[in-house]
């Protein structure tokens, strides 16, 4: 056992071919379960994590029963088991009972093709820590993570009630509208890597500097939007317990509404996941590039296993934190965010990073530590312009805030124009 | 009749939202982090504290030889504006009165405290306690065994340097 350890753990050949054949087929099974497993053990975990925190801020102590707290989700789960599944009346049965299972599956699913650590030298072969290695990796994840949406549409639809069916609408408005931006920004990650499996924009990223300094702009627009994919605060739109009860999962009970649970704290995870490897440099340990071209170990494995875990849990918090500081955006303005600001800005940014691409290929400057600091300083000039335009409250208004006088006075005239109309009907 | 929107202009500082956002975040980053400042009272372990003119579930005072100092006079089911004691009064051999029934019905009490005001042998009090809990409605009938039975503080209402209310 030991020696086997030992084994797995030594300083390998770089150019280790993948394990291929039967072995190829019993590494999947095994990686598929160990990622399933500590997937759902986290995201259950991340379901704590959420009431610590939300606590902590709110100035309270947060769960501390069951175990000191730690068996909290074990206990919830226990509970979502045991409950009642009602079926209220007139609801479409298989839709109903399909959605929940609709909006869990792809936020599953887009874990598949994510790399979470350097490859690890067996005896069969060089294994990589990807489930599966599709070519078309990032294509994937943009194709599986829109179908996320069909589950909330179905619930809303399905519940035969209109707190749901207003959630189920708002989330297809605002998902279809943000999906945009999201693919849209991650096309300069793509002209970067000039690839789009995750694997390369890894090694492009251990090479050419993390994307988040080539393209800072661009991680920026992909973080809003993925606050907007998940339904998190500030976009939480179709649950708005405020507005709409709970929104598309008003008529759920027990595990079907556990389910809808599980897949919000999945499809974070999984956003989560994608910023780190999009703009964070995936496994890749800062400051060494090593990593993709060995030797490999199984230690370094580990090290870069952590690390990605470091980067995906510092982005859970980031969603924790942004949840319980920001308020809910109104509807009109999530709508002008996301097709005034969002996608031009994102189509703009597209133009100008070729742009810049172009020049430096031209110029003769290889991807390096002096091409990453010409996009990164592109990029802060970028981010200076943007902000202090975005920083004038003109683009997303709030009720409090600047008008264009210009605007005003085209509404005055419409209701004069209406009063004279009024007039003339009498 | 054209609609008059009042247009403020406000400075930069007030209409920008992304500092507003950062000073948010720092604000919620710095509770996140104030270990001391957790307001939560950890209620079984660690009870607020009530007022000493707490009145909650009653308690009958007993004399030194353990029985009830209650004479059966009868001012507290007349006083009790809920009409929630049951007295029946009784007489032994000696001719000193005391109460062969008496029970209060502590869901029909609206805990005025009258009847410890009025008990000229400061038998009967009001308590400083409110966990009660029982199986059933019946539960909530106090006899007097139970009265006497109770422990905890009482409503300082009566005053213990004074005694007799002299």
């Amino acid at each position: 056992m030991v020696h086997g350890f030992n084994a797995l753990m030594q300083v390998a050949d770089p150019n280790l071919p993948p394990v291929s054949g039967m072995a190829f087929w019993l590494f999947t099974i095994v990686k598929m379960l160990i990622i399933f497993t500590i997937y759902m053990v986290g995201v259950a975990m991340l379901t704590l994590a959420e009431r610590k925190i939300s606590a902590w801020i709110q100035d309270r102590h947060g769960p501390n029963r069951v175990g000191k707290g730690w068996l909290q989700p074990a206990a919830d789960g226990l509970k979502n088991f045991m409950k009642e599944e009602t079926m209220p009346g007139g609801v479409n049965k298989p839709l109903f009972i399909l959605a929940p299972i609709m909006s869990f599956i792809p936020a599953l699913t887009a874990w598949c093709v994510i790399p979470f650590g350097a490859p690890v030298p067996t005896r069969w072969g060089r294994i990589d820590l990807v489930v599966a290695d599709l070519p078309v990796g990032f294509l994937f994840i943009l194709a599986i993570t829109s179908l996320s949406v069909y589950g909330i549409v179905l619930a809303g639809w399905s519940s035969n009630n209109k707190y749901a069916l207003l959630g189920g609408l708002r989330s297809s408005a605002q998902m279809v509208s943000y999906e945009i931006s999201m693919g849209m920004s991650t096309i300069p990650v793509l002209l970067l890597a000039g690839n789009v499996s995750l694997n390369s924009i890894i090694n492009q990223q251990v090479w050419g500097g993390w994307n988040v300094i080539n393209l800072t702009v661009a991680f920026f627009i992909f973080m809003v939007a993925a606050f907007a994919e998940t339904n998190r605060l500030p976009f939480d739109l179709p649950e708005a317990e405020s507005e709409l009860i709970a929104g598309y999962h008003t008529e759920y009970s027990a595990m079907k509404f556990s389910l809808f649970f599980i897949s919000e704290y999945a499809s974070m995870v999984t956003a989560s996941a994608l910023m780190a490897t999009l703009f964070f440099g995936g496994w890749d340990v800062p400051f060494t590039a090593r990593d993709n071209i060995g030797p490999y170990s199984g230690w370094l494995s580990l090290l870069s296993i952590g690390i990605f875990l470091a980067k995906i849990l510092f982005f859970l918090f980031l969603f924790m934190w942004v949840r319980w500081t920001l308020p809910r955006f109104r509807y009109d303005q999530l709508m002008s965010l996301g097709w005034k600001f969002m996608l031009p800005l994102a189509l703009v940014y597209i133009v100008v990073i070729a742009a810049v691409m172009l020049g430096l290929s031209a110029a003769g400057i290889p991807q390096g530590t002096m091409y990453a600091a010409i996009l990164g300083s592109a990029n802060i000039i970028f981010m200076i312009v943007l902000f202090a335009i975005l920083d004038r409250g003109r683009l997303i208004s709030p009720a409090y805030g600047r008008m264009n006088p210009k605007e005003i006075d085209r509404m005055r005239r419409l209701d004069s124009r209406r009063a004279i109309a009024a007039g003339a009907g009498r | 009749m054209a609609i008059k929107v009042k247009v403020v202009e406000r400075p930069v500082e007030d209409v920008s939202y992304i500092r507003a956002t950062l000073r948010g975040m720092a604000l919620t980053v710095k509770h996140l982090f104030d270990v001391n400042g957790r307001v939560t009272t950890q209620y079984p372990e660690e009870k607020s504290p009530i007022s000493p003119r707490w009145r909650g579930t009653h308690r009958m005072l007993t004399t030194e030889t353990g029985k009830a100092k209650c004479v059966a006079c009868g001012l507290c089911p007349t006083v009790c504006p809920a009409n929630c004691i049951k007295l029946v009064p009784g007489e032994d051999e000696e001719g000193n009165r005391y109460p062969l029934v008496f029970e209060i019905d502590e869901f029909r009490c609206i805990f005025c405290g009258y009847c410890q005001e009025v008990c000229p042998e400061e038998a009967i009090h009001v308590g400083r306690h409110y966990e009660n809990s029982e199986y059933s409605r019946q539960g909530f009938v106090y006899d007097l065994q139970r009265l006497m039975d109770q422990t905890h503080p009482v409503c300082e209402m009566w005053d213990p340097e004074d005694p007799k209310g002299q």
